[in-house]
């Protein structure tokens, strides 16, 4: 493999029901990022049917070229025309770098791809940087640079691992939703639009028999400025009613965790955690969260963690900026009074 | 039908994560557990077995010790059981250890593959789709009720905002979701039985179609550059008073960073 045949950044622009997901921005932010550091510029690759349309939007959010591989096959996400799609892709345009948002999707086409073209993977990476590897030198080993260092939480967050792919290329990373910033949209801003057609495919393959959306009259979670959070110590379904009191005082919306989900009180789209949803909000409020390693996983990146709990011991306390030891009763409706106050301007 | 489960043992974490004093994972003093959605994965093979009949074999890569968890799921019900270890196949990433897989799956007869979504210690949920691909098959990621049509496998296959119901037909590979379903407990001739039941241990040439290139960690693609425990967020100010008062300081804090 010559690793030098390699060049610029490139993005899988996920998108569904023709509209982008956030994941795809976010990536493009970090990339704009990447391919300064090396000089390079930012391809973002767009699958689907009928979604050319979308190409402007991703030129708006900072890609130099928007690879379009459009045809019926494509209307909804399957692993094996999206893998050969994708994978067709990078043979014929040569990345160095293959980013890919860590949601249902990419998780699995990620490795798919990775394995398919035979190079190195690192799932759900937070951080992504340039640097050398090893990252110090070693006598009798040649130190490489511009090389991608991936960062990334292991152990349900509780060990973190920076992973390089010095000898492969692409070097391809997942990259957890809601974690890069996005570099903001430039309306009319171009980019180079090319059509791709990846050929006939013929791998075994999956049939859709069903498509069934959740109903989801509620917020997005991940979109929330701000997120007020219950779990088990909220008692039951019932009381729930005071936490979107207080987030709707603030703006905000109710999420919860995985104890709550488990219990029936509120659906899973709601859930936080690594089962769940990586949040990161402005202000997340753990009222009656313990603080379980797999909740943390899920919101230790949120601005201003604030956590109410009853029991002075809980480990949500060791990842908060400020802990009230209390009644949650008493103070979320007190703390609700109080910004309705203010709001009201009294 | 033939069913093949592959299951990993993981550093039990229900009690906490624990550390050496340097700082580092004391995987010594954690219990080892059989990996939470592996065991879903398991429980589900077993069920298609009730119904369907036929042969479940799990297989493991690891340590000798990982022995344990192949025990534990033949005294679940699986019918046979393979250890695949040897030094060289040791520091393996994602893709080495499913080109390694793959090795030791080419040697069995299989309709059904089925892995644990992710691991508890990796979270990378990786290996799953990275063998289905080294073995050509279909994948159902992330599957919800599973069931077997004729020569198809039906399953739900969940994403953020949608299920789809897919079909594939055998042989596929299926990672499962331990919300699938509540795993079985050992019954007490099973572990009998299991205590004294052979596993087949295989090591580096009973590996089919797999290249030295790609096993262990000198065929892994991605290195560790570094590697740390992370560094908890130091503990915040604790607010003591009233409900009122408490309240009146959050809001303040709020003000103070333009958040109200």
């Amino acid at each position: 493999m010559n690793l030098e045949e390699y060049k610029g950044i490139c993005v899988f622009a996920q998108q569904t029901d023709h509209r982008l997901n956030s994941i795809a921005f976010e990536l493009l932010g970090k990339g704009i990022e990447l391919a300064k550091d090396l000089k390079t510029d930012v391809t973002a690759v767009l699958i689907g049917y009928g979604i050319m349309g979308l190409a402007d939007e991703l030129a708006a959010y900072g890609a130099d070229r928007v690879i379009v591989v459009d045809g019926p096959e494509f209307t909804e996400y399957r692993a094996e025309p999206y893998t050969h799609a994708l994978a067709s892709a990078i043979g014929k345009y040569k990345p160095e770098i293959v980013l890919i948002g860590a949601t249902a999707v990419g998780r699995e086409l990620g490795p798919k791809v990775s394995a398919r073209i035979a190079t190195g993977l690192t799932a759900d990476c937070t951080k992504l940087e340039i640097g050398d590897f090893p990252l110090h030198t070693v006598q009798d080993k040649e130190q490489k640079h511009n090389q991608l260092l991936m960062t990334r939480p292991a152990f349900g967050g509780n060990t973190i691992a920076t992973i390089a792919c010095p000898n492969h290329r692409p070097q391809m990373a997942t990259v957890r939703p809601g974690v890069m910033r996005t570099a903001g949209k430039i309306e009319g801003r171009k980019a180079v639009i090319e059509e791709f057609n990846p050929g006939y495919y013929s791998r075994k393959d999956t049939e859709i028999l069903e498509i069934v959306k959740a109903v989801n009259e509620t917020a997005d979670i991940m979109d929330a400025k701000i997120l007020v959070s219950g779990g088990r110590g909220i008692g039951g379904p019932e009381n729930f009613h005071l936490l979107k009191e207080l987030a709707d005082a603030l703006g905000g919306e109710v999420s919860c965790s995985r104890a709550v989900v488990d219990a029936g009180w509120e659906p899973k789209d709601l859930q936080v955690g690594q089962t769940g949803k990586t949040v990161r909000p402005n202000v997340y409020f753990a009222v009656g969260i313990s603080g379980a390693i797999q909740h943390v996983a899920g919101m230790e990146e949120s601005d201003l963690i604030i956590a109410i709990n009853k029991d002075e011991s809980a480990p949500i306390f060791e990842v908060a900026d400020y802990g009230i030891t209390g009644d949650w009763k008493k103070i979320v409706p007190e703390l609700t009074r109080q910004l309705q106050a203010v709001r009201d301007g009294i | 039908m033939k069913i093949v489960v592959c299951i990993k043992q993981v550093p039990d974490t229900k009690n906490g994560v624990k550390f050496k004093p340097d700082g580092t994972l004391d995987r010594g003093a954690m219990a080892s557990v059989m990996n939470p959605d592996d065991k879903a994965g398991l429980e589900a093979a077993l069920r298609l077995k009730d119904l369907h009949g036929g042969e479940v074999t799990v297989v493991t890569m690891g340590l000798p010790k990982a022995e344990e968890v192949l025990r534990e799921a033949l005294a679940m019900g699986a019918d046979r059981a393979i250890l695949i270890t040897d030094r060289v196949l040791g520091g393996a990433d994602t893709w080495a250890t499913s080109s390694t897989l793959a090795g030791a799956v080419r040697n069995l007869e299989y309709d059904l593959i089925i892995t644990g979504r992710q691991a508890i210690d990796g979270d990378t949920a990786q290996v799953g789709p990275q063998l289905s691909e080294h073995l050509g098959i279909p994948v159902i990621s992330y599957a919800q009720k599973i069931r077997v049509e004729g020569d198809c496998v039906i399953a739900e296959r969940q994403f953020e905002d949608r299920y789809h119901v897919l079909k594939a037909k055998l042989p596929c590979l299926i990672t499962a979701l331990s919300e699938l379903n509540e795993p079985r407990y050992m019954t007490p001739g099973g572990i009998f039985d299991a205590y004294d039941a052979d596993i087949t241990v295989w090591g580096r040439g009973d590996l089919k179609d797999v290249a030295d290139t790609d096993i262990g960690l000198k065929g892994s693609p991605t290195q560790i550059a570094k590697a740390s425990d992370k560094v908890k967020k130091g503990t915040g100010e604790m607010i003591n008073g009233t409900p009122m008062e408490s309240a009146a300081l959050i809001v303040e804090k709020l003000k103070e960073r333009h958040v109200i």
